[in-house]
């Protein structure tokens, strides 16, 4: 470890601009109060006490609906990618970067029809993290599995390793990538449950959210390890299933009427 | 005739050496007065005393807080302390007389011009963003600065 002059966080200070914060807020507006207070990140690293995830009831999601995909691509950047000139449109539907996936499942004896949405599923027994020969694949305290791509080298095992095809690869350069999501060529990525607003307190998710607004709400975020949150509520309520639960990787990601 | 005539090329070298070594002794003078002003005219850190440790200490160190805190951030979750490379950014970004942010990876921008200097590579910028943009995670999505302003403006040294 290197020796610098201060390396402690002067928690006076904080808190001091903390009140201010509030206070300034209250005399402004008492609806305001919440956004400042949630955009002010937790400085205490995150632990196990929580462990998030989804629920998606298959039953609420629509054909033809893209909503949580749109916000996705939006929340994290997605949507500033660009189609290198050399390439095909089909090469790049299939090369881009995509974090959700809108998925139909056919049942051929029945012939019933699901639409849901895929992204990583967040195993608490993680075949990317297995396989990943640098630590760059690796899970939160709060079951979060995430790429750190100042380590990732591209090999893209990881890719190959996870039974979801959650993972993408960025091929190109980037450019113009938001402040909160950095993303740059050479690194595999995916879905990370909106990490920073975790970070920063907020209540759930950029396609939780969007499914809400559209008013659907088939998509339903938070702690699993909390008996009273709504996610363990309906989990609770009503029966679920795991995608590839034979793999018995315990996924944070659930799903309803599949 | 032929001595003479040798020998003015060979002062005449011995003089041009001279010269070229006092010119690069002034230019490195010049350079090493210059390097305070890689800190761009109209951005935040323009208007402070110092960085968030003492100019001295950051300019050997940046690299290793920054690097420290990077690992807190991707592993941990610590965001928006003293130490985040947003912080680093919103403070040094300069702005076109339009009020467009310039991305501080730009050429002559504040983080370019001194590696140019030091003829180091900067590797931060192929993923991260050079210009604040679209601001901490809010519900709403709005624009806005990376860190709370009381982060950055605290070591006074
Ligand atoms: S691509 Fe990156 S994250 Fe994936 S296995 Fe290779 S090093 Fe690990």
């Amino acid at each position: 470890m290197m020796k610098h002059p201060d390396e402690t966080i002067d928690h006076g200070r904080r808190a001091w601009f903390g009140l201010a914060a509030g206070v300034t807020a209250a005399v402004a507006a008492p609806g305001v109060i919440l956004q400042i207070a949630s955009a002010d990140p937790d400085p205490a690293p995150v632990t196990a006490a929580a462990r998030w995830g989804l629920l998606i009831d298959t039953n609420k999601c629509a054909a033809g609906c893209r909503d949580c995909v749109d916000a996705c691509d939006r929340e994290n950047g997605l949507d500033r990618q660009s189609k290198p000139p050399s390439q095909s449109p089909a090469a790049w539907t299939d090369q881009k970067a995509v974090w959700v996936r809108k998925v139909k499942l056919a049942d051929d004896l029945t012939g019933r029809v699901t639409n849901l949405p895929l992204m990583c599923q967040h195993c608490e027994h993680p075949p990317c993290v297995d396989v990943c020969p640098t630590g760059a694949s690796f899970k939160r305290a709060d079951g979060i599995v995430v790429v750190d791509r100042h380590i990732c080298i591209g090999c893209r095992y990881c890719m190959m390793a996870c039974p979801y095809q959650a993972r993408s690869f960025v091929h190109e350069p980037m450019h113009d990538q938001l402040t909160q999501v950095p993303r740059g060529k050479g690194c595999v990525e995916s879905c990370n449950l909106c990490v920073s607003r975790r970070d920063h307190g907020l209540a759930s998710t950029a396609c939780a959210d969007a499914c809400a607004a559209a008013g659907k709400g088939a998509i339903v975020f938070g702690d699993l390890k909390d008996p009273a949150s709504p996610i363990s509520l309906a989990l609770r309520a009503m029966p679920s299933r795991q995608l590839r639960e034979d793999l018995a990787l315990n996924t944070g990601v659930r799903y309803a009427g599949v | 005739m032929a001595r003479v005539l040798m020998s003015i090329p060979a002062w005449g070298c011995l003089g041009l050496t001279l010269l070229g070594l006092c010119w690069t002794l002034t230019a490195q003078d010049a350079l090493a007065g210059d390097a305070p002003r890689f800190v761009q005219p109209g951005s935040r850190a323009a208007a402070l005393g110092a960085c968030v440790e003492s100019t001295a200490f950051m300019r050997r160190n940046h690299m290793e807080l920054i690097k420290h805190q990077r690992d807190a951030t991707v592993h941990q979750g610590i965001r928006g302390t003293r130490y985040s490379l947003a912080g680093c950014i919103d403070c040094h970004v300069s702005h076109t007389p339009d009020g467009q942010p310039v991305a501080v990876n730009e050429k002559q921008q504040f983080c370019s011009a001194c590696h140019a200097f030091a003829a180091v590579k900067v590797d931060c910028f192929d993923c991260h963003s050079g210009v604040p943009r679209g601001g901490p995670a809010r519900s709403s999505g709005g624009q806005g600065g990376g860190v709370p302003e009381g982060d950055l403006r605290g070591s006074g040294q």
